[in-house]
């Protein structure tokens, strides 16, 4: 759903967690309370970039049960479209920002007799809220972190302090790594596995739940790829009558948003279906870059999730 | 909504028994008549739950009218005679505690007079004028509270409550507060998703009415509530028409005459609406019933016309489906009356 009742906010606070990563704290402009969330859940921070808005989803990595503040920790992207770019260099402590009320595309399964947490990288954010969340209320968990670099692992300080043993650290540059199989195959029943980090390493845990028997109720995943930059193209909107460029650093959602259309969307990551929008005609290629259509689905040339994928050809003629 | 409302005086009427309820004819005029056209069939008939107009049951999030506590009453009654109606599964305590401040919230932030909420961190201070109670407790500790917080919290608001968890891409009936329903049973239900509690609905499956409206569900997002419109018929104004207790009611559905129709057949109007609860990402899904009596009706023109005109038109599947075919042509025959054949204005609300 686009119509987000935006909130008002201040960035309350930039630190720098390491020389890849800042976390940007965020407080209600009218002094209240931020709404109340579940851990995984993220938000859409709106980015006034000169004259182009911007709108990025970050997962929210502060305590569900402290909303006095949100916290996200955003990775500098330097082959990005700019919006952890514009993060990282525009936003300071003291700036009015907007933000979407939080959505959850990545909860836990609350009758989990064990969560099995596997985190790549930057991937670890929607597992400080989630453990966060489970100190408090309770429930078996362990948490397996693979990062490049002791000096690159963001949170292992934290996450020492709140889960001693159940912390399992991989360093890359030990050459240590993760053995799935093992993990996956000694789990008790009953467990749910959740995991995010980087395709990759998302795709081959799934392929090892999958082959170890896993049920897929039991799989849970969330990328964190945004939209990607791209050559430049053109969109006809025949519902609206309007014909859209898209940029190199735009995507072909905030390109539509951009003339005005009010579009449905929700993770703009291309994961949760919600931006779906039936091709009408086309000569050219679709560049599906989302989680979300079936292989055949692609095949037929006639859905595009525009939160992530792009165009390349004559004429792309999209029911919008 | 925003404002805020003062309410009526309350009525003493009772839903079983002498069957005594009565809407006053302001309650008549504010109720959300379900046709928006001369006739019916089942669509994804939802919309954004806002901008209530003023004056109707739509005018504010949760909804208390001049019978708040009369349901009530007859709620603890249904209770007493079967705890089952009132069921959460283990994982849904944190849905319970996000439903209890959203009505919380909403019944304190509408009516000020009647309802209040203070918050000092996790220790909350409710009073609810209407039913003398005066509550301090720990948010969070069921141990402070005389029931668990969605039975507490449901015990004390108008219409049955469903609380739906989201797995997989589907919503599963994991709690409920269940006595103002039309034949439909929480503990038969529970823990089924979407499509088997839908399954019994005849023609919405092959429409793709069902896949479409989960869809839609599934997108309801925090501050962005959604609602629709149900209807059925009931025989005298019973809220308790449960298939637990179908030996009392279904046999009255043989009782309607040209002589009685008027008062004691009743037009059962569910506003529906769908809340994402923030901490336990569920959907709250209140079910809040209007009842409303063919006599009712005819105080509005254009409901009374209507009303003759969609149940005429009414596909057989669906009479049989709401269980009409007992009184429809006897209800049809004197809403005639009503109906000179010329056009209803568009739009639900009366002229």
């Amino acid at each position: 759903m686009s119509t987000h009742a935006a909130i008002d906010v201040i960035v309350s606070d930039v630190v720098e967690v390491n020389s890849l990563i800042k976390r940007f704290h965020f407080k209600r402009s009218d002094g209240g309370y931020l709404p109340a969330f579940s851990g995984g859940a993220h938000i859409v921070i709106e980015m006034q970039d000169g004259d182009h808005i911007r709108r990025t989803p970050y997962s929210l990595m502060s305590s569900p049960l402290d909303t006095s503040d949100y916290q996200c920790s955003i990775r500098r992207d330097d082959e990005g479209r700019g919006g952890s770019l514009y993060m990282h260099r525009e936003v300071k402590p003291g700036m009015a920002m907007k933000i979407s009320p939080p959505a959850n595309l990545f909860p836990l399964d609350l009758r989990a007799r064990k969560h099995l947490m596997i985190a790549g990288g930057i991937g670890i954010t929607p597992f400080l809220a989630q453990t966060s969340q489970l100190e408090r209320t309770g429930g078996h968990y362990e948490l397996h972190y693979g990062v490049r670099s002791a000096e690159l692992g963001a949170y292992l300080d934290v996450l020492g302090d709140r889960l001693q043993h159940r912390l399992h650290t991989y360093f890359d540059d030990q050459k240590q790594s993760m053995d799935f199989d093992a993990l996956l195959s000694t789990q008790p029943a009953g467990t749910h596995l959740y995991v995010c980090g980087p395709t990759p390493m998302i795709d081959k845990v799934l392929n090892t739940a999958r082959a170890a028997g896993w049920p897929e109720s039991h799989i849970h995943f969330e990328h964190f790829s945004k939209a990607a930059p791209g050559e430049p193209f053109t969109a006809e909107l025949s519902v609206s009558g309007v014909t859209v460029e898209v940029g190199r650093d735009q995507s072909l959602l905030e390109a539509i948003e951009a003339a005005g259309i009010d579009a449905p969307y929700l993770c703009r990551g291309g994961a949760c279906g919600q931006c779906e929008t039936r091709v009408l005609d086309y000569e050219g290629e679709l560049l599906h870059e989302d989680h979300w259509l079936e292989d055949d689905e692609r095949a037929s040339g006639e859905k595009i999730m525009p939160c992530v994928s792009r165009f390349c050809g004559k004429r792309l003629v999209l029911e919008r | 909504m925003g404002s805020t409302a003062s309410l009526p005086t309350f009525k003493d009427g009772t839903y079983r028994d002498d069957f005594s309820f009565k809407n006053s004819p302001e309650t008549v005029l504010r109720a959300p008549f379900p046709f928006d056209k001369d006739e019916y069939m089942y669509a994804v008939n939802m919309e954004l739950h806002k901008d209530g107009r003023k004056g109707t049951a739509y005018e504010q999030p949760i909804d208390v009218d001049e019978h708040y506590v009369a349901e009530m009453r007859d709620r603890a009654l249904v209770l007493d005679e079967d705890p089952l109606r009132c069921q959460s599964q283990p994982h849904m305590e944190m849905a319970g505690w996000d439903t209890l401040e959203l009505l919380m919230e909403c019944k304190a932030a509408s009516y000020p007079e009647a309802f209040s909420l203070e918050r000092d961190g996790d220790q909350w201070h409710w009073i609810n004028r209407p039913m003398g109670i005066d509550q301090r407790f720990t948010f969070g500790d069921a141990t402070t509270l005389p029931y668990g917080p969605f039975e507490y919290i449901t015990r004390q608001a108008q219409g049955d409550f469903v609380v739906l968890d989201e797995r997989h891409g589907n919503l599963w009936m994991d709690a409920g507060m269940v006595t103002t329903q039309a034949d439909w049973s929480l503990d038969f239900d529970i823990g089924m998703n979407f499509f088997e509690w839908h399954a019994p609905v005849p023609l919405a499956h092959e429409k793709g009415i069902f896949t479409r409206a989960l869809k839609y569900l599934l997108a309801v997002q925090q501050a962005n509530p959604a609602r629709r419109l149900n209807w059925t018929m009931t025989v005298n104004p019973r809220l308790d028409t449960s298939p637990e207790n179908y030996h009392q009611w279904g046999p009255e559905n043989t009782h309607i005459t040209p002589e009685n129709v008027a008062d004691k057949l009743f037009l059962r109007i569910e506003l529906q609406s769908f809340w994402r609860l923030p901490r336990s990402n569920a959907i709250l899904f209140p079910i809040r019933c209007y009842l409303l009596s063919m006599r009712d009706l005819s105080t509005v023109p254009k409901w009374a016309t209507r009303m003759h005109r969609v149940l005429k038109s009414l596909p057989p599947e669906l009479s049989t489906y709401k269980g009409l075919d007992n009184f429809r042509g006897t209800a049809i025959d004197w809403l005639s009356q009503f109906d000179d054949g010329s056009p209803t204005s568009s739009g639900p609300f009366p002229d």
